[in-house]
C-alpha cells in the first residue's frame, strides 16, 4: 500500500492526487470474493450490464422522441420506420426493461435462497430494495412514454391507485397527474423522471449497494464468511481476487446472456405481448379502455395481489405490503444459517410454496380476472405471505444441518 | 478572555442555524412541489362545456369531453328506468350517501331529469372508463361494465356489491339550459 504513495511514472502522479490504484485494488485486484460462486452470481453484474445498456440505447432514444401528448405516438413509429437503426435502438431498450427484471428478480431469489440479506449484509439488501423500487418506478414511467392504450390507461390505473389514500387520496392523484385525467402535463413530467431524476437515484443507489457490498465482503453458495479464515498476509484462504478471476467468469456469463438476448430483441422484440403488449400499438384514447388491460409482465404478481382481494383500500395496502415486507426480510429471519444447503426441509418448502405462488400470480395477473383465477389468485397471495410468515416462525428454532468452517 | 469553550451556547447556535436552514429548504421546495399541480391552461380546459341533446334516441350515449374526462349523456328508456328499483337489494350504495354527486342528482335517477343521466365515464376504482352495455338479460340488468377489473353499475352509475369499486360513479354538476342543450360543469341558476 505504501508504496504506491511513493509511486512514481504516471500512475505515480496520478495516485497522489486521485486514489486510482486505491480504488482499482480496493474493487477489483484485492477484492478478495469467494471462490464457490456458482452461475446464480452472474446476475449482478448482469444488471449492471443492463443499467448501462439502458441508459446508452434511452440517451440515444430521447434525441428523437417527443414528449408531447400530440407527437408522443407518432415520434416512436417515427423512430421504428425512418431513423436509420431506430428500430433496433429502441427494441435493445424495450427489451432491456423485461430483461432488467429478470436478470434483478433472479438477482434477488439467489440473495433468498443463500442467505446473502442476513447480518451483516442487511444494508445490502435494503439498497438492493431501494434499487428494485426505484427500477419498478422507471419501467412504470417509462411506459407511459410510447403514449399507446395501455400506456395510458395502465398510468391512470396505477396514479389512481395512491386515490385510495384516505382523506389526501384524491388530491395525491391530482398533484402526481398535474390535470384532472392522464394528460400532456403527466407524459411531460413522466419524461423528466424517466430520463433524468430516477437514472441518478439508481446510479447513486448502485453505488452504495456495491460499496456496501465490498465493505463486507460478498456472501457465498455455502453461506460461510471467508474473512474467518485468513492467511498470513490477511488474505482470505478462500477468497480470489475479483479481477481476473471474476472478471471473465462474468464475460462469460455476459456472452450467454447476450445470445439469449439478441434471439429475443431480432426474432421476438414483443414476446408474444409480454415485453411489449398488443394494445399499446394503438394511440392512446382518453374515451376508451382497452376489453383487458394488464400490466407488463414484471409487475403482473402485485397486480395479481391487488385484484384478489374486493376492496380498494385493502387491496392497494396488500400490493404495497408486499413489497414492503421484503424489506423487512433481514428481521424476519431470525436463522442463524445462511444457505439453503444447511437449513432445514420446511426453509425448502417454504422457498418452493414462494416461488409457486409468484409465479402463479405473475401468470393470473397476465390474464382477466374470472372467478375461478380470483380464487386461485387469493390462494397465491396467501402463499407469497404465507412464506413470510412462516420463515418468521421456524426460524427461531430450525433444525439445521451443520455448517461447514470453510468453503465445500 | 477564557478560551473555554461555552457549551451550550455552541448547542444553541449550532440548533438554531439547523432550524433555520430547514425552514429555509422547505420554504424553496414549496415552488417546485406547487409546480405540479394543474396549470393555468389545465384549469381553463375544465371550464364548463355545451352538450347537444336533442339528436339523442332514447338507449344512446353520448361522450361529452370536460376536464379531459370522458362524461357520459344517457337517454334512459322507460325499460331501463324500470329496473332501477328492482335491483336495489344487490347495490352497495343504493341512496348514493357515500357517493358524488349534486344534491339535485342524489335521488335514485341519480339525474335532475330521470330520462336522462349525466355522469363521469370514470371508475371510481382505479380510473379506467366502464362500457355502456344497454342489454338487459337474466344475468345482468344493463348498465355500465368496467373491463378493468369487473365492476359492475346499475343504469344510474350506481355500484353494485361485491365488486372492488367502493363508490357509485360520479355525477358531475350541470344543467338544462334548453330542452335540447345541457351545460356539464355548471350547477346553474337554483
Amino acid at each position: 500500500m505504501s508504496e504506491k504513495d511513493t509511486g512514481t511514472g504516471f500512475m505515480g502522479w496520478i495516485d497522489a492526487r486521485f486514489p486510482l490504484t486505491k480504488m482499482y485494488e480496493e474493487h477489483l485486484s484485492r477484492y478478495y470474493a469467494p471462490k464457490n460462486f456458482n452461475f446464480w452470481y452472474f446476475f449482478g453484474s448482469l444488471a449492471l450490464f443492463v443499467l448501462i445498456l439502458q441508459i446508452v440505447t434511452g440517451i440515444f432514444l430521447t434525441m428523437h422522441y417527443k414528449p408531447d401528448g400530440d407527437m408522443a405516438f407518432s415520434s416512436v413509429e417515427y423512430i421504428m420506420r425512418d431513423v436509420d437503426w431506430g428500430w433496433l435502438i429502441r427494441y435493445l431498450h424495450s427489451t432491456g426493461s423485461s430483461a432488467f427484471f429478470i436478470v434483478v428478480y433472479l438477482h434477488m431469489f439467489r440473495a433468498l435462497i443463500y442467505g446473502s440479506y442476513q447480518k451483516p449484509r442487511e444494508l445490502i439488501w435494503i439498497f438492493g430494495m431501494f434499487i428494485f423500487v426505484a427500477l419498478m418506478a422507471e419501467a412504470f414511467m417509462g411506459y407511459l412514454l410510447p403514449w399507446g392504450q395501455m400506456s395510458y390507461w395502465g398510468a391512470q390505473v396505477i396514479i389512481s391507485l395512491f386515490g385510495a389514500i384516505p382523506v389526501v387520496g384524491d388530491e395525491l392523484t391530482l398533484w402526481i397527474r398535474g390535470d384532472f385525467v392522464v394528460s400532456d402535463a403527466t407524459l411531460n413530467r413522466f419524461f423528466a423522471l424517466h430520463v433524468v431524476a430516477v437514472p441518478l437515484v439508481l446510479l447513486m443507489l448502485v453505488v452504495m449497494h456495491i460499496l456496501a457490498l465490498h465493505e463486507v465482503g460478498s456472501n457465498n453458495p455455502d453461506g460461510v464468511e471467508i474473512k474467518k479464515n485468513k492467511d498470513e498476509n490477511g488474505i482470505p484462504l478462500d477468497g480470489i481476487p475479483f479481477h481476473p478471476y471474476y472478471t471473465v467468469k462474468d464475460i462469460l456469463g455476459l456472452v450467454v446472456f447476450l445470445i439469449l438476448f439478441s434471439v429475443v430483441v431480432f426474432f421476438m422484440p414483443e414476446m408474444g405481448g409480454y415485453f411489449l403488449e398488443h394494445a399499446n400499438f394503438v394511440p392512446a384514447d382518453q374515451f376508451k379502455t382497452p376489453e383487458h388491460i394488464a400490466p407488463v409482465w414484471y409487475f403482473t404478481p402485485y397486480y395479481a395481489i391487488l385484484r384478489a382481494i374486493p376492496d380498494k383500500l385493502l387491496g392497494v395496502i396488500a400490493m404495497f405490503s408486499a413489497i414492503i415486507v421484503l424489506f423487512l426480510l433481514p428481521w424476519i429471519d431470525r436463522g442463524k444459517v445462511k444457505s439453503v444447503r444447511y437449513r432445514s426441509t420446511t426453509f425448502k418448502l417454504l422457498v418452493v410454496i414462494l416461488v409457486i405462488s409468484f409465479l402463479g400470480l405473475g401468470y393470473l395477473g397476465a390474464l382477466p380476472a374470472t372467478e375461478t383465477r380470483t380464487m386461485f389468485a387469493r390462494l397465491f397471495s396467501i402463499g407469497y405471505f404465507g412464506f413470510f410468515l412462516g420463515l418468521w416462525w421456524i426460524s427461531k428454532n430450525e433444525t439445521t444441518k451443520p455448517v461447514p468452517a470453510r468453503v465445500q | 478572555m477564557s478560551d473555554e469553550v461555552d457549551n451550550s451556547r455552541r448547542r444553541f447556535l449550532t440548533a438554531g442555524t439547523m432550524v433555520v436552514g430547514a425552514v429555509g429548504t422547505g420554504a424553496v421546495a414549496v415552488p417546485f412541489l406547487k409546480s405540479w399541480s394543474p396549470s393555468a391552461r389545465a384549469k381553463t380546459a375544465g371550464a364548463p362545456v355545451q352538450a347537444d341533446i336533442s339528436k339523442l334516441e332514447p338507449g344512446q350515449q353520448i361522450i361529452v369531453k370536460w376536464r379531459g374526462k370522458p362524461v357520459w349523456v344517457v337517454r334512459r328508456d322507460q325499460k331501463a328506468l324500470d329496473t332501477l328499483p328492482r335491483i336495489e337489494d344487490e347495490l352497495r350504495d343504493p341512496g348514493s350517501q357515500q357517493s358524488i354527486q349534486p344534491e339535485y342528482a342524489r335521488n335514485e335517477y341519480r339525474s335532475r331529469k330521470p330520462e336522462y343521466l349525466i355522469i363521469e365515464g370514470i371508475c371510481t376504482h382505479l380510473g379506467c372508463s366502464p362500457s355502456y352495455r344497454p342489454e338487459i338479460t337474466t344475468d345482468f340488468q344493463g348498465g355500465f361494465f368496467c373491463p378493468c377489473h369487473g365492476s359492475k353499475f346499475d343504469f344510474a352509475g350506481r355500484v353494485y356489491a361485491g365488486v372492488p369499486a367502493p363508490t357509485n360513479l360520479t355525477v358531475p354538476p350541470h344543467f338544462f339550459i334548453s330542452d335540447s342543450v345541457i351545460l356539464i360543469g355548471e350547477d346553474g341558476v337554483v
